[in-house]
């Protein structure tokens, strides 16, 4: 495995690709006139960290056998996923536009059969934490020494099938696991704690057997640190990435904004959410010096 | 004669094709006792694996291990999968279009004295319901392992349901090696009624077309395991034949097989006189399986009784 350093530069050039994801997936929501916003926020600085830097993938050879794996189980969040994977090169860029347009290869909610890159079908919350205790398994089984990432919603530790699946990661010793989870706070009808408590969070995944590392979801290089202290544990146990992110993340008016869950920009916001982005890059482009 | 379990059959079969092809994974949920693939963890321990209590999961496993190019073969009861399961089957297997085998067994109302929570009568109707899905229901032991060998040969996610009873061997070693994905199994010829059935119903038919032979009657019986695909060519052929169709099923008269030939002959503008025959839309009870079949209008005398009245009328 190549080993990281988190110098400055590197953590420069990743927030700058994150803040130019943002500006994608503001526009594709604008375009596409629904989605949602919020989730794909607090989600992307970690998808960015994944695809440009700690994952090993080749957008040329998307079925290569020997890739790790990211599985977007917080389905909703998908065109933070499809902004990142078109800009490595897995489809045209211009496909972004026509994000869930009749017709598509971007549907509202990931589709493997349609998206290069796009591992499983996700949407329905829950399923995909267990999808990828199958693809560890399978790791182990074929002796592949590649490594599953999975990134799921804290609203989305509500389901079920979650600690089901949490459950059987310990049981198979599934270290080749690492899980992320986009601690945002908000689900549709509120904050996680008055829905639905989730808290001790933490505590909930160890005891459920698995290695638990609670970061700033924002902080590129903590979530380089995390990615890396994730891949050397040797205790057999999946690992946890609890990411404390804000939902909506980096425009400041849908930040721990609850319309912008499941609600796309309309002209005006769509407008002054690109001028703070397009502050945010020139600034991190270190035009203005102040790098 | 003596009855064989499928099921036995079916984990002899996952033996086997474990042997040829190392690609070859199984699941179970505690149950491989009952399902018979624990024959496939004793031997091939490696690539088995016993995902506990859990069905959802268990089912999005399956498909993520099939991701990674394993033929999966998951089982449980039918009850809890499809029944706990859909949700995980439409998203994480059949609209992912994943490799993985729904192999379950204790379908039907023949499971007996557990009741009706563990008397699975919706699974056909919600595994024919989805796209990429096909869905089998093998009418004799020996063709219950026949058809896992074709869900291994063939991509793609399937459904196959099995009794809890034992069944009748009905056929020769000849037929199944010529079975084909989409194709009945004619059993028996005759020009007076048509009698399409799957599972232990298939055998119920036959004693009930003896029966009807007795009566004057010719009925022909189809097996029509391969609920999806249907063998619409055959079915149509014979129900032009026979201008009688009857279908009979250990399964809800709504949305099984008896709905697929239904739709068929009327989209078609087949012109026969038809009758679903099933469990009517009720909850099933506890009770020995052949007073079950009895109660529930399905054993060999409901078929008789139904046929004679369609073919006198």
């Amino acid at each position: 495995m190549k080993k990281h350093v988190h110098d400055n530069e590197l953590v420069r050039k990743l927030n700058l690709i994150a803040t130019r994801m943002r500006k994608k997936i503001i526009e594709m929501l604008y375009r596409a006139k629904s989605g949602h916003p919020g989730g794909c926020l607090s989600a992307i600085d970690a998808i960015v960290a994944l695809y440009f830097h700690h994952m090993r993938h080749d957008p040329k050879n998307p079925k290569d056998p020997n890739r790790d794996r990211f599985i977007l189980s917080k389905g909703h969040a998908a065109p933070a996923l499809y902004a990142v994977l078109a800009e490595c090169g897995y489809f045209d860029k211009k496909e972004l536009l026509r994000l869930r347009e009749i017709n598509s290869i971007l549907q509202g909610h990931p589709a493997n059969t349609l998206t290069p890159g796009v591992e499983v079908s996700t949407g329905s919350l829950g399923q995909g934490l267990s999808f990828a205790v199958g693809v560890a398994l399978a790791g182990k089984l074929d002796k592949r020494d590649y490594r599953v990432y999975v990134l799921i919603g804290d609203g989305e530790a509500e389901e079920g099938q979650i600690w089901e699946a949490a459950a059987s990661a310990s049981h198979y010793k599934l270290d080749n696991l690492i899980a992320m989870l986009d601690r945002n706070r908000l689900q549709i009808d509120g904050t996680t704690e008055e829905i639905y408590g989730l808290e001790p969070i933490v505590e909930r995944w160890k005891s459920f057997g698995w290695n638990v590392l609670e970061i700033d979801g924002h902080d590129m290089k903590q979530i380089l640190d995390a990615l890396d202290k994730a891949c050397s544990f040797k205790n057999g146990k999946p690992t946890m990435i609890i990411m404390n992110t804000i939902k909506g993340k980096g425009v400041s008016f849908m930040e721990n904004n609850l319309k912008f869950h499941g609600i796309a920009p309309n002209e005006e916001e769509y407008k002054m959410a690109m001028k703070e982005l397009e502050e945010l890059e020139r600034r991190l482009e270190g035009k203005n010096g102040e790098d | 004669m003596e009855r064989i379990n499928p099921r036995d059959v079916y984990g002899e079969t996952l033996v086997k094709l474990g042997e040829q092809n190392p690609n070859i994974v199984v699941l179970d949920a505690d149950l491989s006792k009952s399902t018979k693939t624990y024959k496939f963890g004793e031997r091939f321990p490696d690539r088995f694996f016993n995902m506990g209590i859990a069905e959802a999961n268990m089912v999005s496993v399956a498909a993520g291990l099939a991701s990674c190019g394993k033929i999966v073969f998951a089982s449980t009861f039918a009850v809890f999968v499809p029944g706990k399961t859909y949700d995980q089957i439409r998203m994480s297997v059949a609209y992912s279009n994943m490799n993985v085998k729904l192999f379950c067994t204790h379908a039907g109302i023949n499971v007996g004295k557990d009741g009706f929570s563990h008397q699975m009568i919706e699974d056909i109707a919600l595994m024919r319901v989805l796209p990429n899905m096909k869905v089998f229901a093998p009418s004799d032991p020996y063709q219950a392992g026949r058809v896992a060998e074709l869900m291994a040969e063939h991509y793609g996610p399937m459904y196959a349901r099995v009794s809890r009873e034992p069944m009748y061997q009905i056929y020769e070693r000849d037929v199944l090696e010529e079975m084909e994905i989409g194709k009945s199994i004619k059993v028996r010829d005759g020009d007076d009624i048509t009698l399409l059935a799957h599972g232990l119903m298939l055998h119920e038919c036959i004693l009930a077309a003896r029966d009807l032979e007795k009566r004057g009657i010719s009925a022909e019986v189809i097996d029509i395991w391969s609920i999806k695909p249907l063998d619409e060519n055959e079915i149509i052929k014979s129900a032009r034949k026979t201008g009688r169709v009857i279908t009979v099923e250990e399964h809800s008269i709504i949305g099984g097989a008896g709905s697929a030939v239904a739709e068929l002959i009327a989209e078609k503008g087949i012109n026969a006189k038809f009758k679903r025959m099933g469990i009517m839309d009720v909850f099933s009870e506890s009770g020995d399986p052949r007073d079950l079949f009895e109660k529930y209008g399905i054993s060999k005398e409901h078929i008789v009784k139904n046929s004679m009245e369609m073919c006198l009328d």
